[in-house]
């Protein structure tokens, strides 16, 4: 029997916690679970910092991707199953894209990416097409299987009825991540009813769409979507710790750059620092690695690096106002130069940090947008994009609504017995005295 | 300022450089296309259905109007709406307050901003698979973007568009 259709002889099931149990059959995608790229998603957490504010927030990428999974496979096993549209040839190639989506993601990928100038798809890329245990499992289906998974992951394969099922305004990825993350947060508000949007989808040649009578379930999966948004990936304590973060990697890289020698060596982020990052150092790295890092260097000479560590490490975040670019931007430049008179440098201490900056989005509907909208199959047959039909979608995705806070250390600026006179200054454009 | 709202500068700075900007497609291409040519554009761009798109940029830009820095004007064209995109006076003003430094920037810019969204479509399409050997991208042109009909002759014009733009640029 061909690899591509040998089936386990006993069906292997994942207990989860959000579809209660993810069912493997597939030879393929047993094999894929257990290689070591797969095995290492473990090691880095879904939501980066968000634990440092909702502590349950300790999931990693391997529950998700498993997640999608199983989506994508309810789908295509009892959903889309028989119908003329779908193609049984693509069950293997949707369900090999579903478990390798995020593949390439590194610890706290978010700013690592925007400090080394990262990508984590080139990577999910990299591994998949490179030599790795993940590429032996997809080559032995066929030749160009690996290609053809990694350009449905990419979004640029021709088959766009399997791109959408796992990435589109209401795919597989979202409806996971939006239930596991509220799961794990512990808030009430990401639930929706998965199985009714499951039940109304069909398949078109581009894409799926949803019938009419689904669209109130449709509505709920929206308002989840705004409100995980707002309250969990934007929240502000979150952000915060993120901030730290990002600032921890450019003082080390900074520091790297100016000849600083470090007490412990930061020998995993040497290629990170040069640019010469290879698959096989990137492999390597996972959340254990960084927070031992961030571990030692709380004890290392440079003052700010070891205060950065020191926060992150023990929650010491920094404290935020709410920020009016608009109104205020004379304001911040007035702070920067009383940081630097009062000793704080700026560069790590005062941080603005926009909506524009997350990895998340909420539903727009889009005229003259890249993205392809949800759309209802109306009774008529005629396909209508969603806010046109609900209010409540309408509503939600038409307002604008964007957000920046300045980010500043409170304990920093109450400390008077340095500079008392310009940090009262500070406190008190701040408004914290 | 030091480094403080630095990114959103670089857009302010964009659409001052080509003065006004019609379209979001257009806008999307063309920040992708100057990123490309190793201008210091942060936003991350993936492949969507119609090409590169930057979800950070729509963000970015909605942020840059909110703050009153961008005016944005809804208009009729044909049977669809497009978006004319300049700089307010805070907007200028901001910007003269926050040097932005991008040598060449404004050639570039203008000259993409003469040419048409499909065509900067294409270009942006042929650099997102700049590491494929020419036939291989002219491939995945004719399929991903079939609805668009290129033609050959159009995607030797990118190329050659390209070559121009990344000489003006001098990167």
């Amino acid at each position: 029997m061909a690899y591509s259709m040998e089936k386990l002889r006993e069906e292997k099931v994942f207990k989860d916690p959000v579809h209660r149990y993810v069912h493997v059959r597939d030879r393929v995608i047993w094999d894929l679970i257990g290689t070591k790229e797969f095995q290492r998603l473990r090691r880095i957490k879904q939501l980066g910092t968000t634990y440092l504010t909702f502590h349950g927030a300790e999931h990693s990428r391997f529950n998700h991707s498993l997640g999608v999974y199983e989506i994508v496979r309810r789908i295509a096993d009892d959903v889309f199953i028989g119908r003329p549209e779908w193609n049984e040839d693509d069950r293997l190639l949707s369900l090999c894209a579903a478990l390798l989506h995020d593949l390439g993601h590194g610890p706290f990928s978010h700013s690592f990416e925007k400090v080394f100038d990262l990508d984590h798809e080139y990577f999910t890329r990299a591994i998949i097409l490179g030599e790795t245990e993940v590429n032996q499992v997809l080559s032995r289906v066929g030749k160009d299987f690996p290609i053809k998974v990694a350009e449905v992951i990419a979004k640029t394969s021709k088959n766009k009825l399997v791109v959408s099922l796992i990435s589109s305004q209401i795919d597989a990825d979202r409806m996971d991540y939006l239930q596991r993350d509220a799961y794990f947060t512990g808030v009430s508000y990401g639930h929706f009813d998965m199985e009714r949007i499951l039940r109304v989808m069909q398949p078109r040649e581009d894409q799926v769409v949803i019938k009419q009578s689904g669209m109130h379930a449709v509505e709920d999966y929206i308002m989840s979507r705004y409100q995980m948004y707002w309250q969990v990936y934007f929240h502000p304590v979150t952000r915060s710790a993120e901030v730290i973060l990002t600032k921890i990697l450019h003082r080390a890289k900074y520091l790297h750059e100016h000849g600083y020698s470090f007490k412990s060596q930061p020998i995993h982020f040497y290629s990170m620092f040069n640019g010469e990052l290879t698959l096989e150092d990137y492999i390597k790295l996972d959340e254990a690695i960084i927070l031992y890092y961030f571990q030692m260097w709380q004890e290392e000479e440079d003052p700010i690096l070891r205060d950065l560590c020191c926060r992150f490490m023990n929650r010491n975040l920094y404290k935020y106002a709410e920020f009016e670019p608009a109104k205020e931007y004379k304001k911040l430049a007035e702070l920067s130069v009383l940081f630097e008179k009062a000793g704080i440098d700026p560069d790590y201490y005062l941080v603005v940090d926009s909506s524009s900056d997350l990895p998340y989005d909420f539903y727009r509907p889009g005229e003259e947008e890249e993205r392809l909208p949800i759309q209802l199959l109306m009774k008529n047959k005629e396909i209508r994009e969603l806010s046109r039909e609900s209010e409540i979608v309408d509503a939600i995705s038409g307002k604008r609504r964007t957000d920046h806070k300045l980010y500043y250390p409170a304990d920093l600026l109450q400390d008077d017995s340095t500079e008392p006179l310009i940090k009262k200054q500070i406190r008190k454009l701040l408004e914290i005295e | 300022m030091k480094s403080l709202l630095k990114d959103h500068a670089k857009i302010i700075h964009a659409i001052a450089a080509s003065e006004e900007i019609i379209g979001r497609k257009k806008l999307q291409k063309i920040v992708y296309i100057a990123k490309k040519l190793a201008f210091p554009f942060q936003e991350r761009f993936q492949f969507h259905f119609y090409g590169p798109y930057s979800e950070e940029l729509t963000l970015r830009v909605e942020e840059l109007c909110n703050m009153g820095f961008l005016d944005e004007v809804k208009e009729k064209k044909g049977g669809y709406y497009q978006y004319r995109y300049t700089l307010t006076e805070n907007g200028k003003e901001f910007l003269s307050l926050n040097e932005v430094s991008m040598p060449n920037l404004q050639e570039c810019l203008t000259d993409m901003n003469n040419q048409n969204a499909r065509f900067l479509e294409l270009v942006s399409t042929v650099l997102y698979f700049d590491t494929l050997p020419k036939e291989e991208v002219k491939e995945k042109i004719f399929t991903l973007k079939s609805k668009q009909r290129y033609t050959d002759e159009e995607v030797e014009t990118a190329y050659q568009y390209i070559a121009n733009l990344r000489e003006k640029a001098g990167h």
